[in-house]
């Protein structure tokens, strides 16, 4: 993929740290962007922002904390309660439902 | 009993997951801290969509609102990802064995912090003196009843993320002294990962209350 390749430099594994700066701060800017322009029903909006949101931890945790370099073990183990974090949310809000 | 494996540099390694004691014990910290945010997160739900009435920004405090200033959020979350990059180039200097950006860069990461604290707290002092606090006041319930819990889960959720990264400025303080004493090489540098690791999770959900 063009991005992965941007993001990761000619040196082989060493990523670009710069490049992905700049791809989180567009993306902060953009979510700024959408919660004072968009005029998006409230519930696209938030939906779009939790979006973009993991969008920006997915590559922290991949480049920033190196996880796309571990090995498997250790990718398991920090992802473990991601999906527990996922059924807790789910849950509460089916409350509501 | 399986011996402990020993890494490059003379590091040892948990047998099971091949990488050292203290890296595996923050994944497992930060592994426990999803649950905790994610259960204020939970609450915050409940309570959110639990009551009809609900304070927005953008209102007037008077008419039930808030006087939270996005423009002010939005600059502190982009010193956070500043100090992100700053802190992964300081642990990428120092795998190059590069003290002097080693320092550069651990300094930069501390005053963004630091940076991040301060405005903080001066948001919270001015959100006080504006009337904004944990709980409404009879004025207030008044005109919005369950403002209170807007206040309360405000403060509860902003002020743990706070709280985390003042205890990672206050880490970071101390490896910045220990870089500048020396105390990170090359070959031996775990500590620089570790407190890294903890800044960018903190980074990360700061992100959420963005």
């Amino acid at each position: 993929m063009a991005m992965e390749t941007d993001m990761e430099s000619a040196e082989g594994k060493k990523p670009n740290y710069y490049f992905i700066w700049l791809v989180l701060a567009v993306l902060t800017a953009v979510e700024v962007a959408l919660a004072y322009f968009s005029g998006m029903p409230r519930a696209v909006l938030i939906i779009v922002l939790v979006g973009l949101a993991v969008w920006k931890a997915t590559l922290v945790a991949m480049y920033y904390m190196h996880l796309k370099f571990e090995r498997l073990r250790l990718i398991v183990l920090a992802t473990a309660p991601l999906p527990l974090a996922v059924i807790l949310i789910l849950v509460v809000l089916l409350e509501y439902a | 009993m399986n011996e402990a494996t020993i890494l490059s540099g003379g590091v040892r390694a948990e047998p099971g997951m091949r990488v050292y004691n203290q890296k595996l014990g923050m994944w497992v910290f930060l592994a426990s801290e999803v649950m905790f945010f994610t259960s204020l997160i939970g609450a915050y739900i409940i309570l959110r969509f639990g009551t009809d009435a609900w304070a927005l920004p953008g209102i007037p405090l008077e008419e039930g609102g808030t006087p939270l200033a996005i423009n002010l959020t939005a600059f502190n979350t982009f010193m956070l990802i500043c100090s992100s990059v700053t802190m992964v180039k300081a642990f990428a200097a120092i795998q190059q064995g590069d003290q002097k950006n080693l320092r550069l860069f651990l300094s930069l990461t501390v005053l963004l912090g630091a940076s991040f604290v301060g405005i903080q707290i001066v948001e919270y002092m001015a959100l006080v003196r504006e009337g904004f606090l944990p709980h409404c006041g009879e004025h207030l319930a008044a005109l919005v009843p369950n403002c209170h819990l807007f206040g309360s889960t405000f403060y509860t959720m902003t002020g743990f993320h706070g709280a985390h990264v003042s205890i990672g400025v206050l880490c970071m303080i101390w490896v910045t002294v220990k870089a500048f004493r020396g105390g990170y090489t090359k070959e031996d540098h775990g500590g620089v990962e570790v407190i890294g690791l903890y800044w960018h999770f903190v980074d990360r959900w700061g992100w959420r209350w963005g």
